[in-house]
This record gives structure tokens, C-alpha cells and sequence, in this order.
């Protein structure tokens, strides 16, 4: 059995954003612009980045929620990126989905057995009773009570929820579940029951997750790997402990920056590495690296050549000309007091 | 900011008490809720969902929603009491001398009308100018909350800034008068950590140069630690914890003030970054829903270290340099600490 579950090469989305004038060209959003990554059994595989930046709609690529421009997406083998019809509706049960708003994608006339149980209902699996008692068996697997099948979406707080939404996730027993930010909405203290809650089943039943977030602490905390986006685009890509240890990407230095503890410490880590103003726009984005327009570090190279993924260390890809010059940033100093 | 003598308040909330008329009479919101924000300072009022925290800066505003209102206690901005203010009068403060940043900067900016024309007709209605001083007074606030090319931005619609421009229009349009009191509910949840942390830089900036207060609504402690000098934590509608920001974030005294900070991953950076996260640890049970808080401590139901006393409610008491703690453990710790 190969060690990896899904594997993404070259995937692009572009979403049609109308002309440059009346008899302009056309003109598009790049949303995402040949990502690849690698997601092993078993493992949970972090994308960050600021937002625009292409996170969801490589979620909704992979989930095949929305249309895909280009490049492949195999999950253990099999070519999601080619299915159609039938097969594509029978491939659904191995991967699923769970989303940041959790009462946005719930039937709010429907009680949250029967919700649970519709994945099994449209991909026919098991007997009516065997649903039933299917249905038992994921409430409890996500701490909630038997009873609560009989409720309303909006009989339940946030955080149940969003059990409620991975209950209903896991119940086609998909191998890959694709998490886009899904504790962004609950306050810290149901956060840390619905990370746990993540992490246990992920044990218990093997669960591959691909984890959407802009928090990066939640990312350290629940990812064995993580890509950092910018503008469609991984600009950089490493094991966690690595990541967060010797980032090599100046963006990935200011989104650190940005998320690195309150203190003295953190204060003069944003001074150095915070970049200030926004991104360009996803439209026809310029040639050359795309975060030069925001870089410190930038020259007239990375203004004209795209820089590509690159080996920093075993593992540890980066795309930035200049990484090797730059070097590492010192974080010593930002450590969490 | 320990040692340095705290600056006179600019905002001093005393034994607030706030509740929703029900069907079988009236049911606590808020209760006998208190703290002070200096001038100059920030004030970070810290909570689970539903914890009362909006309730309490709606309060302040005078914008309570239907069936809520504000029964006891005083709401003194600089000197005056605002709770028993008549509405004209807080409508005169509103936008001048107290303003206030919201959740969701799209649902309280006016989509038909330029950004340009929202800050200056804030300025227009408080201090009076004319329409090119106003538009003027307005190109420089948008160039103070740092959006690039601000003269082109003054005519922009909302709908054409992202969501990081429109919280700072929302600043521009808040401080635009320079209030006393500048309260923001949430202002970065909505938003990403770099947006965030440049929001939170822009804040302390401005207020460095105007002397306002700030009263800054966050469920998470850790957030908002860098920003805020004084904190506030509230339980079910009570205050439970109060205190200079570094000292209760490096020691917090009260055990759902520990539970709230434990439960939330903390990046590690460097070396720290080596080896797996534990797991995170939980606060059991959730807070309880309007009517049902019990008689004690409120929260006793959801404490380790909850006893028989608890159901008493313990009242907010000293527990340390300009600090205060409601509950009964407390005491009892600082006395073992003391021999
Ligand atoms: N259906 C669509 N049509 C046109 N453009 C779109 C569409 N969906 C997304 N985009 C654009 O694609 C880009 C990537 O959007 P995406 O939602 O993937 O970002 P994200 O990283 O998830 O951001 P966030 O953190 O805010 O959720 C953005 O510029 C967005 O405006
Ligand atoms: N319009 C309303 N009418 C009646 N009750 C309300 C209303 N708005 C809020 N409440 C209740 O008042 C209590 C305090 O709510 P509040 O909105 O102040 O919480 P919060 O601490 O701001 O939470 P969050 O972090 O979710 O914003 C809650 O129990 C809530 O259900
Ligand atoms: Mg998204
Ligand atoms: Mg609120």
C-alpha cells in the first residue's frame, strides 16, 4: 500500500472576471495557479494564508465543488479529477467535507438525525435500520446524546453544531475528510472540544484531513505538514515542526509575524517581518513572484522571473530567489513566553 | 504598565445591572458588572459566546436591543452617568465623544453611499464643518487608518474594499470625531492574523496620539494581550476576573480565566516549534442560557474546583496589586501563598 492517500499536481481553478473594456481580452481570477502537494494515510496536511489567497477554492477543487481549469487530483489511485457522473457520485463516500459555517450548511427543516443520515440515504449504503442505528453511533462518536437526533439545527450551540456537521461528514466513513476552517466560527473554549474531538477520531479511525485555517496556532497544533498560499500560488511547504522552526519564505516570515506572541518579543518580530499593505489583485496577476509587490526583499529579478517550489531541506520546499542568501529569521527571541 | 500611576478614567462602569423583561418578569443579563477604563488605555472585556460581553457595550452605547434594558448602576463617561442620560443626549455623544466599532464592518458601513462621504458626514454632523473641510477632514483619516491610495479610495463603495479596508474605514469613521471612548466588539474576528495584527498596530498608533480609550471585545485573551493594558473576564453576565492584562495573562487568579487561557494552542516558534502538541485542554459543559444561571457561583457547574461554598456567589474582592477575583478559592490561595 503506498504511504500516499491524495495526491495533487498542478491544480488550477480560474474563475471568469469578465473584460478589460468592451472589446478587451478576457479576463480572469487565477483563484488558484499550480498547486501540488503530496497528503500521507493517516496524516492532517495545513493550508494557511491570507484570505483571497485560494485556500476554499482548493477545498472546493478537491471536493469537486467546482470546476477545475487544470491539473490532476488522485485519491489513493483513483483520478477524482476525471470523474463524472455516477462514478463521481459513488467516489463521494471516501471524501467529505466540513465547513467554517456550521448553520449555513444545514438543512434548517431538517432534525439532525435525518441529516446525518443523508449521505447514507443518497449513496445507498446499508439497510434503513442499519442508517438507524449508524446514525446512534455517530452522535455518540461525536459527544452528543442520542436525543439530540431529534432536534433542530438551531436547537444546538455552535459547537454542537459543528459535531453535528463532522458527525454528518464521517458517515459515509470517507477516508479523507477536507476541513475548510472549521473552528474559525466558535469562540476558544469550544475550539479546544472540537480540536480534541478532531484529533480522537482521527486516531480511532485512521482519518486523513486536509485542514483549512488562518490560524496558524491551530495549525501547528493539529497539522503534520503544512503549505502556505499567496495569491493562488504554495509559496512554501514543509513539516510542521520545520515550518514553524526555519521558515524560509518572507511571507511566511510575515504571517508568523503576525500570529507571534504578544511581548516585547513579538512586537519587534512584526516590526522586522510584518509586510504592511495588501496583496495584488488575483486578475491576471503580474509576471515574476507575486508577493514581490509586498516583499522588503525584494529585486528587480523577482519583479520579472516567477520563482518555483524549491528544495530548502530534506522534505521542505520554498519558491523565493533569494532563499538561500536570506537565510533563516531569528525566532529564538519570539518564543512564547 | 505596572509601576506607572494609571491615568483618571475615562470610563467607569459600577455595579451595572442589565435584564430582558420576560414572561414570568424580568431575567438577568448582566449582573453588578463593574470596571474602569483609564484615558489612554485599553480595556479588554474577555468571554465565552453569550457571556453578556455585546450586551454590556450595547449598554454603554444606549443601543440595547428591545426587551433589554438597564436597571441598576451607573455607566460614567468622564463624570457624567450615562445610564440615566436622556436619549437626545446620548445621541449627541454617539459618534463624538463615544463611538463604536462593530463585528461586521459590511453590515454597519451604508453600501449606496462613498466611503469618503461616511466619514465626512460624521464630521458634517459633530463638528460642524462644511462640505470641503469635511472631505478634506475625511482624505486625512482614511491616510491615518494607512489605506494606500486614499485620495482614489474616497470615492470607493464599500463593496469595492476588502474586508481588512472596510474594518479600517469603520476606525477612520469612529475616531474621525476623536472620542474619549472608542468601543470595538470583536473588530478582528471576522478578519485574518496579518490584517489583524496590523489593525491592532493602527489602534495603538491613533490612540497614542488621541488619548482615547478603548474598550475591545475579544473571546480570546491571547489575541488581544498585546493591545490591551487593563482586562475584564466575564462569566454568564458577571465579572469575574479584573486586572492589569500581563499580570492576570502570566498568573490568572480565577479558574475559568485559567480554563480560557489553557484551552487555546499557542504557537511555538523556533526550537519551542519541536514535538507534538498535547492535547488541548477542555472547559466542560457550556455556559449557561439566560434564566438558567443557578443561584451561586456561576461557575460552579463547569469548576474542578467548585465545593459547597459555591453556592454562595462570591463577590469580585481584591486579590493582588490593582487586581480582583470573584471566587470563594481565591482567598484561600493567596492565604496558603502568604505563609
Ligand atoms: N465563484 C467565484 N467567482 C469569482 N471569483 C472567485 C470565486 N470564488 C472565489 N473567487 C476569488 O478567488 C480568490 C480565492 O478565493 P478563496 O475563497 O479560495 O480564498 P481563501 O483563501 O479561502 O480566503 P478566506 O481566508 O477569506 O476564506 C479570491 O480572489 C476570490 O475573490
Ligand atoms: N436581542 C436579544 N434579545 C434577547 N436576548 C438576547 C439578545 N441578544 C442577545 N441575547 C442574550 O443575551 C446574552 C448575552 O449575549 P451577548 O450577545 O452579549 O453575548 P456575547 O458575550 O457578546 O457573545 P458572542 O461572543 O457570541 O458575541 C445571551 O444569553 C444572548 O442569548
Ligand atoms: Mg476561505
Ligand atoms: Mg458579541
Amino acid at each position: 500500500m503506498n504511504d500516499v492517500l491524495l495526491d495533487v499536481t498542478n491544480l488550477t481553478v480560474r474563475f471568469p472576471a469578465g473584460r478589460a473594456g468592451p472589446f478587451g481580452p478576457r479576463r480572469h481570477v487565477h483563484a488558484v495557479d499550480g498547486v501540488s502537494f503530496q497528503v500521507r494515510r493517516a496524516s492532517t496536511f495545513g493550508i494557511v494564508g491570507q484570505s483571497g489567497s485560494g485556500k476554499s477554492t482548493v477545498a472546493l477543487a478537491l471536493m469537486r465543488l467546482v470546476g477545475i481549469s487544470g491539473g490532476d487530483v488522485t485519491l489513493d489511485g483513483m483520478p477524482l479529477s476525471a470523474l463524472r457522473g455516477d462514478a463521481l457520485r459513488r467516489a463521494r463516500r471516501d471524501f467529505q467535507m466540513v465547513f467554517q459555517d456550521p448553520y449555513a450548511s444545514l438543512d434548517p427543516r431538517r432534525r439532525a438525525g435525518a441529516l446525518i443520515r443523508e449521505p447514507l440515504d443518497l449513496l445507498e449504503i446499508g439497510s434503513p435500520a442499519e442508517r438507524e442505528a449508524e446514525v446512534l453511533r455517530l452522535l455518540s462518536q461525536v459527544g452528543l446524546p442520542a436525543e439530540a437526533g431529534r432536534l433542530f439545527p438551531h436547537q444546538f450551540s455552535g459547537g454542537q453544531r459543528q459535531r453535528l456537521c463532522i458527525a454528518r461528514a464521517l458517515a459515509s466513513r470517507p477516508r479523507l475528510v477536507v476541513c475548510d476552517e472549521p473552528v474559525s466560527a466558535l469562540d476558544v473554549a469550544v475550539q479546544a472540544q472540537i480540536l480534541n474531538l478532531m484529533r480522537r477520531l482521527q486516531r480511532q479511525l485512521g482519518l486523513t484531513y486536509v485542514f483549512i485555517s488562518h490560524d496558524l496556532a491551530v495549525v501547528q497544533h493539529l497539522c503534520d505538514e503544512v503549505a502556505v498560499m499567496y495569491l493562488g500560488q504554495v509559496v512554501e511547504q514543509a513539516p510542521t515542526h520545520r515550518l514553524f522552526a526555519a521558515p524560509r519564505h518572507p511571507y511566511t516570515w510575515s504571517l508568523i509575524a503576525a500570529a507571534a506572541s504578544h511581548g516585547a518579543a513579538g512586537q519587534a518580530m512584526r516590526r522586522r517581518h510584518l509586510t504592511p499593505g495588501e496583496p495584488p489583485s488575483p486578475i491576471d496577476p503580474p509576471p515574476g513572484c507575486r508577493f514581490s509587490v509586498q516583499c522588503p526583499h525584494v529585486t528587480a529579478r523577482c519583479r520579472t522571473e516567477a520563482p518555483h517550489l524549491r528544495p530548502a531541506a530534506e522534505g521542505h520546499l520554498a519558491a523565493c530567489h533569494r532563499m538561500e542568501e536570506l537565510g533563516v529569521p531569528d525566532f529564538g527571541l519570539a518564543e512564547v513566553a | 504598565m505596572s509601576g506607572t500611576t494609571i491615568p483618571p478614567l475615562a470610563l467607569s462602569v459600577e455595579h451595572l445591572g442589565v435584564t430582558l423583561a420576560g414572561r414570568d418578569g424580568p431575567l438577568p443579563v448582566l449582573e453588578d458588572v463593574s470596571f474602569g477604563v483609564p484615558a489612554g488605555r485599553t480595556l479588554a472585556l474577555i468571554g465565552e459566546s453569550g457571556c453578556g460581553k455585546s450586551m454590556a457595550a450595547l449598554a454603554l452605547m444606549g443601543l440595547l436591543p428591545e426587551g433589554l434594558r438597564c436597571d441598576t448602576g451607573a455607566i460614567r463617561l468622564l463624570g457624567e452617568d450615562l445610564a440615566v442620560a436622556p436619549p437626545a443626549r446620548l445621541r449627541a455623544l454617539r459618534g463624538s465623544t463615544l463611538s463604536m466599532i462593530f463585528q461586521e464592518p459590511m453590515t454597519a458601513l451604508n453600501p449606496v453611499f462613498t466611503v469618503g462621504e461616511q466619514i465626512a458626514e460624521t464630521l458634517r454632523l459633530h463638528q460642524g464643518l462644511d462640505a470641503a473641510a469635511a472631505r478634506a477632514g475625511a482624505l486625512e483619516m482614511l491616510r491615518k487608518v494607512e489605506i494606500p491610495a486614499a485620495a482614489q479610495r474616497l470615492d470607493a463603495y464599500p463593496h469595492q474594499l476588502s474586508g481588512g479596508m472596510r474594518q479600517r474605514v469603520m476606525i477612520a469613521i469612529a475616531l474621525a470625531c476623536r472620542p474619549r471612548l472608542l468601543i470595538a466588539d470583536e473588530p478582528t474576528t471576522a478578519l485574518d492574523v496579518t490584517v489583524q495584527a496590523q489593525i491592532f498596530d493602527l489602534l495603538k498608533t491613533l490612540q497614542r496620539e488621541t488619548g482615547t480609550a478603548i474598550l475591545l471585545i475579544s473571546h480570546d485573551l491571547h489575541a488581544v494581550a498585546d493591545i490591551a493594558d487593563e482586562v475584564a473576564v466575564l462569566y454568564a453576565g458577571t465579572c469575574v476576573e479584573t486586572g492589569p492584562a500581563s499580570r492576570v495573562l502570566a498568573a490568572p487568579e480565577h479558574p475559568y480565566t485559567r480554563a480560557l487561557l489553557a484551552c487555546s494552542p499557542r504557537l511555538r516558534l523556533g526550537a519551542a516549534a519541536a514535538g507534538p502538541a498535547p492535547d488541548l485542554l477542555e472547559v466542560p459543559g457550556m455556559v449557561p442560557p439566560l434564566g438558567q444561571r443557578g443561584p451561586g457561583c456561576r461557575f460552579a457547574p463547569r469548576c474542578e474546583l467548585a465545593g459547597a461554598d459555591c453556592n454562595h456567589p462570591p463577590p469580585l474582592r481584591p486579590a493582588g496589586a490593582g487586581r480582583a477575583a470573584a471566587c470563594w478559592r481565591v482567598g484561600d490561595t493567596t492565604l496558603e501563598a502568604v505563609a
